[in-house]
């Protein structure tokens, strides 16, 4: 054994000391990224929210400490003295208590390592058969009238979805197929209970929903016959497992994965009560403007229709031909009064012809007319033998008169 | 319209509301005789009001379907 030389003069403070540890402790990568698998001890959760434990087997002690914001990553776990944890993290040292401590950034339960190379394991299989394919994901229609529920009858997460559903979508009828969502015979159950509501219920869609849990709780919607179930199931599923951040293999196996239950509810009713009554509304209005407007055309269509029928009307008609009498009589009018001043003069001439022409003036020259009492015109000295007597026509007056001779020859 | 009319009181809101939207489709294709548009506008209006009466009383119906079939689920809170 090395002897320390008296003489030494103390080249290291404490702390220089302490940080020479430190760079050595959290240089060595091995220490800083680990897997820690022990039991818990001297448990404690100050007010602060950091967790402080001891994790202990036969051996050996390793201070924790988990700050609050990874700690608030561990749900469904009962954190206590004697839980058999796996933690993850790296080593420091605290500088003020000389101490190193492993600073956890996940804890899970033990055994949650084997089960999540499982989980793998049984991902990458069903993966490669194509049951997640994205071409098998179904439509989901925006107003389902028969929505079928599986989960637990007395879980919170039943009471959550049916919240929902009667805010969103009152309309919509509910069948429940009740089964455990935990436990050994959980997923037999859940397989019948999917298969009962596709051959008695044709549900237009199938919520497959539980609360949150630990990884141990939720396993039954990781097993492979679940998974089957949900991919053969007739009605699209819509899986609401747990919290956000967990991830079932019945999530990726799900038509649509909503992280929560609540969520599932929703995603399952796009189609809320209020959007039903809005479209209703705008339908009746439509239907109102559309008949007004129809009326309106056919009013425009009677008024045109009118126009025309008053244009051939009869009284119409009556008055047209009124007017092309009135014009026909005074054409006649001007016509007449024209042929009547024509009529005069002509006339006026014609009597001077006439006038001309009268046996008076022949006989105002000097000459008479000789006619027997008869009134037959003498023209020949045979037609009056003597004795006869004539009458005798003057331009003024006539006379009687006696033949006393009688010579033919002369003329 | 097709002759055989369902009552309008035993339509479901789907059906009603889906005959109410053809309604609103034929009248908007025009052309329609005005007494032909006169009925399907009555037809239009009994099916909405009677789409609205349904939206109003509606409630969620929840039943059991267990290993003997359906029945009233009872533990609703």
């Amino acid at each position: 054994m090395l002897q320390p030389s008296l003489f030494e003069i103390p080249r290291l403070s404490v702390t220089e000391f302490t940080r020479r540890v430190r760079r050595l402790l959290e240089g060595d990568p091995a220490l800083g990224d680990v897997w820690v698998r022990a039991e818990i001890s001297n448990f404690s959760r100050p007010s602060s929210g950091h967790l402080y434990f001891t994790l202990k087997d036969p051996g050996a002690s390793l201070r924790c400490v988990m700050w609050r914001s990874d700690a608030l990553r561990v749900r469904g776990l009962d954190l206590q003295d004697g839980l058999s944890v796996e933690v993850h993290g790296k080593i420091t040292v605290y500088e003020p208590s000389g101490q190193y401590q492993l600073v956890v950034d996940t804890l899970r339960p033990a055994g949650a390592g084997a089960l999540f190379a499982e989980f793998m394991r049984l991902k990458a299989m069903l993966e490669a058969e194509g049951l997640f394919d994205i071409e098998r994901k179904r439509e989901i229609g925006n107003f389902p009238r028969v929505i079928g529920i599986v989960t637990s009858p007395t879980g919170a997460a039943l009471q959550d979805m049916l919240n929902v559903l009667r805010r969103r979508l009152p309309l919509a009828q509910v069948i429940l197929a009740p089964a455990p969502v935990q436990g050994a015979e959980a997923p037999a159950a859940l397989v019948q209970a999917l298969k009962r509501l596709n051959d008695q219920a044709q549900p237009d869609l199938i919520l497959l929903a539980r609360g949150g849990g630990s990884i141990e709780d939720l396993w039954a919607f990781n097993d492979e016959r679940v998974v089957r179930a949900v991919v053969a199931s007739r009605a699209p599923v819509i899986s609401g497992v747990g919290h956000e951040t967990d991830f079932t293999l019945v999530d990726f196996a799900a038509d649509l994965r909503a992280p929560t239950p609540t969520a599932a509810a929703e995603l399952a009713t796009p189609l809320t009560i209020l959007d039903l009554a809005g479209a209703l509304r705008s339908d009746r209005q439509r239907l109102d403007d559309l008949l007004n407007r129809q009326i309106d055309q056919e009013r425009a269509r009677l008024e045109s229709i009118n126009m025309e029928l008053r244009f051939y009307s009869p009284a119409r008609r009556l008055q047209t031909e009124a007017q092309r009498l009135d014009d026909l009589t005074h054409r006649a009018a001007r016509a007449l009064t024209h042929s009547l001043a024509l009529e005069t003069a002509g006339l006026r001439s014609l009597s001077r012809r006439l006038e001309a022409l009268s046996p008076l003036a022949v006989l105002r020259r000097g000459y008479a007319v000789v006619t027997r009492p008869d009134g037959g015109i003498i023209q020949a000295a045979s037609q009056a033998p003597v004795g006869a007597e004539l009458h005798v026509r003057l331009a003024q007056g006539a006379l009687k008169v006696k033949v006393n001779q009688s010579n033919m020859e002369e003329t | 319209m097709a002759p055989s009319l369902k009552k309008v009181e035993g339509l479901t809101y789907e059906a009603a509301f889906k005959e109410l939207e053809g309604i609103v489709a034929a009248l908007e294709a025009e052309g329609n005789p005005l007494d032909e548009s006169l009925s399907l506008y009555e037809r239009g209006q009994a099916l909405a009001v009677h789409c609205a009466a349904l939206l109003e009383k509606a409630e969620l119906k929840v039943r059991q379907l267990g290993a003997d079939g359906l029945s009233d689920f009872e533990g609703q809170a």
